[in-house]
């Protein structure tokens, strides 16, 4: 069984998350090979080699994948497709946005979100909003599929590397164009792979008190999230709302302060290692998954721990 | 200009799924359904470019059993022009559904496809993506802003990390992220009025598309649970367990 990975990366640095779907990879063969589509990426490419796993890694370096368009993507990959029985990529938005266009270019199923490899051919997924989780049997001869990364701990980085071979783009008549990223997050970790994660809901109010979650993880080197109540109420932008529908996190640490536990939120936490929930309603959800709870006013016991920590 | 929104009746966002004893599947006998959230954020998207005078037709379409055409009525009422219900009794795959809306934009011409960027039952987030495959058509997933300029569309995007701008030439696929708009209510005149509007069914079998399954359901369980921790007394307390027990700080 032969494995094509799809590189996550930014064209200066690789994400975490390759490493994450090499691990998934490993549990269905170890015949891994990476493709890296970007524009003057070859730091990436360097950087894929050496991860534990990887036998070789192939390189399209063009202007025409700088901005990882799905309609520019798509062609290369479908062309490699009939040299391999499996592709994967995080479904992260990056893998989420291109791996279906894929797969209906081939003609074939995606399987989504897999959070475990049974067999060869079937997986485990969460539906429903991470309410059931469903045991799918892939019938099809090329699986696309694309990975909950924070199911599985990444391979490690290996003082061996992996040959580069360059792979040369292949032309599609899409025009679709790249007009501008606004990032939103600074000089914070990303939140997909901090290793702490502080989160403000509602409770928090207002944009301004929402400096206090900002001051706690500023504390611990954390990134922020948010309830999709405190996104929704304007506190922080869109892209830092965790959940179901929001991103999906899984750190060492994860501290959900005035926040519920609505199952949408929970969804998209429950991997983490431990969980600290601060609420000032002992019966809210949240306490029921939580490693430590405080059952109190935040705005009294938020501004202690960043005093004491 | 012409939109098709496609859509799918899905369980009510506010029920809890419940699993079938035997984990055969989910068991929706009796649950309350409704809109999925996010083609309702579709729906609302395309009234709006009605009433801005960019868009003059807008048709929603879905597949399923009877029932969906109270969806798609809901659709009518909201202020769609008319609906196409496909009739079909089983729940289908994305490549599968996609395939069927592709029969049905080849008869229908659209310019523009917006809809949501996954349903909330089966939370795959592939529907748009293989429908715009399938067409050849340019592609913008998880909208949170959509701007019209003649022949070409450009839509913000939520992506990780930031919001990301492209520009598409029409025809194109649009999925919906949730804070494209906030979707509007029916009023009791135009759910009046939506009765009048013109709801065609067509069975299945009659768009002569050739479907297969490509992935079997072997089971579906709850998920498992995480252990109930400690409630805790006082920060100092807290501070002391991610130090010393847990050790996650230092």
């Amino acid at each position: 069984m032969k494995i094509l990975i799809i590189a996550e990366h930014d064209n200066q640095r690789l994400k975490p998350s390759t490493a994450q779907v090499i691990a998934a990879a490993k549990k269905l063969s170890d015949n891994i090979q990476l493709l890296v589509l970007g524009y003057q990426c070859g730091s990436v490419a360097e950087a894929a080699s050496h991860l534990a796993g990887v036998e070789q890694v192939y390189l399209a370096d063009a202007q025409c994948y700088q901005h990882f368009i799905a309609e520019q993507l798509t062609p290369l990959i479908v062309k490699m497709a009939s040299e391999y029985d499996v592709i994967m990529a995080s479904a992260s938005t990056f893998g989420k946005n291109f791996m279906p266009r894929v797969a209906a270019k081939l003609n074939v199923a995606q399987i989504s979100d897999i959070i475990a490899v049974l067999d060869p051919q079937t997986f485990q997924r969460p539906i429903y909003a991470g309410n059931a989780i469903a045991t799918v049997k892939s019938l099809d001869d090329i699986k696309i599929i694309t990975v909950r990364t924070t199911a599985f701990d990444p391979v490690e980085t290996i003082d061996h590397s992996a040959p580069i071979v360059n792979a040369a783009p292949e032309p599609t008549h899409h025009t679709t164009e790249f007009l501008d990223l606004v990032s939103s997050n600074g000089e914070r970790p990303d939140l997909t792979s901090a290793r702490v994660v502080v989160s403000g809901g509602r409770a928090l109010q207002s944009k301004e008190n929402f400096e206090l979650i900002e001051q706690l993880a500023d504390k611990l080197n954390a990134a922020v999230g948010a309830s999709r109540a405190a996104v929704d109420a304007g506190f922080v932008p869109n892209d830092y709302q965790v959940g179901q529908t929001g991103k999906i996190v899984a750190p060492e640490l994860y501290f959900a302060i005035g926040i519920s536990g609505a199952i949408q939120h929970v969804a998209g936490i429950k991997d983490s290692k431990v969980i600290v929930a601060i609420n000032k309603d002992a019966d809210a959800p949240i306490f029921q998954m939580a490693t430590y709870g405080l059952v109190g006013d935040l705005f009294e016991i938020v501004p202690q721990l960043v005093e004491k920590l | 200009m012409k939109i098709v929104i496609p859509l799918k009746r899905t369980i009510d966002p506010f029920v809890k799924p419940r699993i079938k004893a035997d984990h055969s599947g989910m068991d929706l006998a009796n649950v309350k359904m409704a809109m999925n959230p996010f083609d309702e954020i579709a729906v609302e998207e395309a009234i709006r470019l009605k009433e801005q005078g960019i868009a003059s037709q807008l048709i929603a379409v879905s597949i399923g059993d009877d029932k969906t055409q109270e969806t798609l009525r809901q659709a009518l009422a909201l202020g769609v022009d008319e609906a196409i219900h496909v009739s079909h009794h089983t729940d289908l795959e994305p490549l599968n559904i996609a395939k069927i809306l592709k029969a049905i934009c080849d008869q229908q011409q659209p310019d523009l496809i917006i809809m949501g960027k996954q349903t909330i039952d089966n939370d795959n987030n592939q529907t748009g993506q293989m429908l715009a495959a399938l067409l050849d058509w340019p592609q913008a997933t998880f909208a949170s802003a959509c701007v019209i300029d003649g022949q070409s569309i450009t839509v913000t995007r939520e992506i990780d990390g930031g919001l990301e701008r492209l520009k598409l030439s029409l025809p194109a696929v649009v999925t919906t992220d949730l804070r494209l708009n906030e979707p509007r209510y029916a009023s009791l005149p135009n759910i009046m009025k939506a009765k009048k509007k013109p709801l065609e069914s067509i069975p299945l079998e009659s768009l002569n598309i050739e479907l297969k399954p490509h992935l079997e359901i072997l089971k579906v369980e709850p998920p498992p649970e995480r252990n109930r921790g400690k409630i805790l007394e006082s920060v100092d307390e807290l501070i002391s367990a991610l130090k010393n027990e847990a050790k996650v700080i230092e």
